[in-house]
């Protein structure tokens, strides 16, 4: 056995590459439960492409076949309704995984120098992320697809001059027909799982390479033992495996419970109008994309058409997703977690959460002139968080920070 | 485009206010009641079938109900068919839409995107309409293109009108109850027994593999249960020479 | 960090126990994924058991029939045919049907039936899954006059007697497979059951 490893540690870094990553990659000992979001976020990416490749062995993009291929799925392939239901809570996991890992940056400062790239890549994660469900949720070729991915495409159309042109584009004909689902089909099982692939590389890359942040925000590296390793690291392997290993199983538990339990969540996760064929003649009565992306939806409803044109709302929420690449510019605090910010930070990032969680709800609800309302006030919460940070972060007041993590 | 786009942004608050008024009966489902299940799949092959497909099911797969493959071929079958086959229907759609004005819908994954308890309410929702073109109309479903096909077994409802004053202060007619015109061949407690039963089986046909499911999952949740304890020590044990 | 209070035999025992745990998820996991690629309910009805009148194939005639996708003859041999039967057997790689992997256990004689004028037949060329050709007419031109009726198969000339034995010399290392079947009465059989199974 040690001579195979010796062989291929000739050729290979194996060895090396399993130290530098893990047995001797030093991280902060003092994480916390925030901590576990970013391994199980790779840990449903696996799930997701896993599932995702089994589905693809019987799944049709084609107009005619795809809503009776899922069916087909769901009754006559052995098990594969199970595959199914992984994918579709998976998708929406993913979402939650992700957004408590981002939240997790926000409090402890995790994009603050020197680990804007990391925060960088991370959003541009999202947004893959974001086509990435998007699409995937065209190819059941149900009403609620169908229909989302009309109002979504027709977004598009908003854009002055080009808009009309580059919706048809994307449609690959007038209406979402067949050209437009075997396209999506492309992009969802290859084209943004690749970029995705790449991405998260690149963020692990940067990530080992200046190292983890904490929740006291300090830089373990400055101190070092004797020994050069970080006097509050400990090394990833095996104490952050085992931790993450109880995670996970913690994780599955919830995941196994809403597949096979509760694999609808409500119509959250699989809408009941999904269960109809898509048709282009007939809208539902009431269309709300799913969950993770009704924050963004009640920002687009929330602004009223100027000059005849829907493009204000269309650009607000894309402004609403794009800002989170300036937070690491943003934030004049000098200090990062907020352990040891001020209350202005406190109470701007509260007020935050709930705009955010706000208009999540919102989005879910049936318009009205009472609801536009909150949901234009949330929005511009939302966007005075980011818009206000470099004034209130400067001159709020800051705890001391101290020199080792704290337990 | 960008006309609809409008549209389907304001679409949603006319819809809601609509559909919240409706009253639906909670259908008695029961996965593990094999013979109710049973009982349905006949009304449904006997009554629905005719006109309704259910394109995604195989007449086999009633074996997970209780039926054997023999059964099912004698009491469930035409003599062409066979057990491995889809639920198809003899009509053809060209027929269905001069007939219907539509193809009337497939019904695999009713009970999926309408409710059991919609479908419960429906079926015994129809009454008397002779404003309609079939006779029928319903109340949960305005203007239903479906005739009432389950008439002779229920018999025939009327609406009694009374006047209500509406929120603008107008008066106009609206339905206060309904009343047994022709008696059915069944009692009304009986015809509800009746589509209980095949709501039931809609219910199931809509999601064979739900009995496997939820046995599944609660072994994976056993399983994951122990696996929680090993993982709780085994973290313990690394992490309690940490200082 | 000192390794001074680690208890070996509690943490050797500990990473054993999740390792199985571990091991016995992955397992469980892979489980469904692999069978999700048997064939499914839709491909197992295509692959049903087929009936056969044999009541319309006329004496010396083949019917060729589909079972799970692939062609299966059913041939009436006259008697003409079946006297031709036994003079060839030193020509034969195996007579007797010995080859247990070839045709099911009740039609393991030289005739390869259980009727002997029904012969039922894979029809896919066991060298490399060509379709031969049915040549039952008693020594024409380019198979030579010694042949007494069988398949020729067009691929790379493997031959076939009337029992769908393979002569010497030919590519094919085997017998032609004879499929599962069953009499349901006189005249109608069934392909893909076993006989003395439940239909």
């Amino acid at each position: 056995m040690e001579k195979l490893l010796n062989w291929v540690d000739a050729r290979f870094p194996l060895t090396a590459s399993f130290k530098a990553h893990l047995s001797e990659y030093y991280a902060p000992k003092n994480f916390n439960f925030w901590y576990f979001f970013g391994s199980l976020a790779l840990l449903v990416l696996v799930i997701q492409i896993v599932s995702g490749i089994f589905l693809t062995m019987h799944y049709k993009p084609d107009a005619q076949l795809a809503f009776a291929s899922v069916e087909y799925i769901m009754r006559d392939v052995d098990f594969g309704w199970l595959i199914r239901y992984i994918h579709s809570t998976g998708a929406s996991m993913f979402f939650l995984v992700v957004y408590l890992h981002m939240y997790r940056g926000l409090i402890y400062g995790s994009y603050r120098q020197p680990r804007e790239l990391i925060w960088l890549f991370g959003v541009i994660i999202y947004l893959v992320l974001m086509g990435e469900a998007f699409m995937g949720y065209l190819l059941p070729w149900g009403q609620m697809s169908y229909w989302g991915a009309q109002v979504i495409v027709n977004l598009f159309a908003a854009v002055p001059f080009i808009g009309e042109d580059l919706s048809v584009w994307i449609r690959g004909d007038y209406v979402i027909g067949d050209a437009t689902l075997n396209r999506f089909f492309a992009f969802h099982v290859i084209a943004l799982p690749l970029v995705l692939l790449g991405l998260v590389v690149a963020h692990l890359v940067a990530l080992h390479e200046v190292g983890s942040n904490n929740p006291d925000g300090v830089e373990i590296k400055k101190l070092k033992g004797e020994d050069g390793h970080p006097l509050d690291g400990i090394p990833f392997h095996p104490y952050y495996t085992v931790k993450d290993i109880l995670g996970t199983v913690v994780f599955l538990m919830v995941f196994t419970a809403i597949v096979f339990f509760a694999p609808e969540m409500g119509g959250y996760f699989l809408e009941a109008n999904n269960f109809i064929p898509a048709d282009s003649l007939k809208t539902p009565a009431h269309i709300a994309p799913v969950w993770y992306f009704t924050p963004y939806y009640a920002i687009l409803r929330a602004i009223p058409p100027m000059f005849g044109s829907q493009f204000p709302g269309v650009a607000a929420m894309g402004v609403a997703v794009l800002i989170f690449f300036a937070l690491p510019w943003l934030d004049k605090s000098p200090v990062k977690s907020i352990r040891y910010r001020g209350p202005k930070f406190k109470i701007a990032l509260t007020l935050f959460v709930i705009a955010f969680i706000g208009l999540g709800v919102l989005g879910i609800l049936p318009a009205s002139p009472l609801y536009t309302l909150i949901a234009q006030i949330l929005s511009a919460v939302y966007f005075a968080f980011f818009l206000l940070m470099p004034w209130y972060t400067r001159n709020d007041s800051t705890k001391p920070v101290p020199e080792r993590v704290t337990q | 485009m960008k006309k609809l786009l409008f549209m389907l942004l304001a679409l949603p608050t006319a819809a809601f206010a609509s559909e919240a008024a409706v009253h639906l009966d909670p259908a008695p489902v029961n996965l593990h009641d094999q013979e109710s299940l049973q009982r349905g799949a006949r009304v449904f092959v006997n009554y629905c079938l005719s006109c309704h497909s259910a394109g995604y099911m195989r007449y086999n797969r009633m074996q997970d109900i209780g039926l054997t493959e023999k059964q099912i071929k004698d009491n469930l079958l035409y003599a062409t068919e066979k057990p491995g086959e889809l639920m198809h229907v003899a009509m053809r759609t060209s027929d269905a839409k001069a007939w219907f004005g539509a193809p009337p819908p497939d019904l695999s994954v009713i009970a999926r995107s309408r409710g059991a308890d919609w479908v419960f309410t429906y079926l015994r929702g129809f009454y008397r309409d002779d404003t309609r073109p079939t006779g029928w109309n319903n109340t949960v479903f305005d203007k239903v293109g479906m005739p009432h096909v389950l008439h002779e077994l229920q018999g025939q409802m009327a609406p009694i009108y009374h006047t209500v004053q509406g929120e603008d202060g107008k008066t106009h007619q609206a339905i206060e109850r309904f009343e047994l015109v022709k008696p059915g061949k069944l009692t009304l407690a009986e015809y509800d027994a009746l589509v209980g039963d095949l709501v039931n089986y809609l219910d199931w046909m809509g999601e064979p593999a739900k009995g496997a499911r939820m046995t599944t999952g609660l072994f994976v949740l056993l399983f994951l249960g122990v696996f929680f304890i090993i993982a709780f020590y085994l973290k313990k044990d690394f992490w309690k020479g940490l200082h | 960090m000192s390794d001074k209070s680690v208890d070996n035999s509690k943490r050797r025992f500990l990473v054993t126990m999740a390792s199985a745990a571990g091991g016995a998820a992955t397992l469980g996991v892979a489980a469904p994924f692999v069978m999700s690629m048997m064939p499914s309910a839709r491909a197992k009805a295509a692959g049903a058991p087929v009936e056969v009148d044999l009541s319309k194939i006329e004496p010396g005639m083949l019917l060729a029939v589909e079972w799970r996708g692939k062609p299966v003859w059913v041939v009436n041999r006259s008697k003409e045919m079946l006297d031709l039967m036994a003079r060839h057997d030193g020509k034969l790689t195996d007579p007797a049907s010995e080859n247990a992997a070839q045709q099911p256990d009740y039609c393991k004689n030289p005739l390869r039936s259980i009727k002997p004028e029904y012969l039922i037949v894979v029809g896919i060329c066991t060298h490399l899954g060509c379709s031969p050709t049915f040549r039952k007419e008693v020594g024409p031109a380019d198979l030579g006059a010694d042949w007494p009726g069988g398949w020729f198969c067009p691929c790379h000339g493997s031959r076939f007697d009337l029992a769908a034995r393979v002569f010497n010399g030919s590519p094919a290392p085997t017998n032609l497979v004879i499929p599962p079947h069953k009499y349901l009465s006189d005249t109608k059989v069934l392909i893909g059951v076993d006989q003395g199974a439940a239909a």
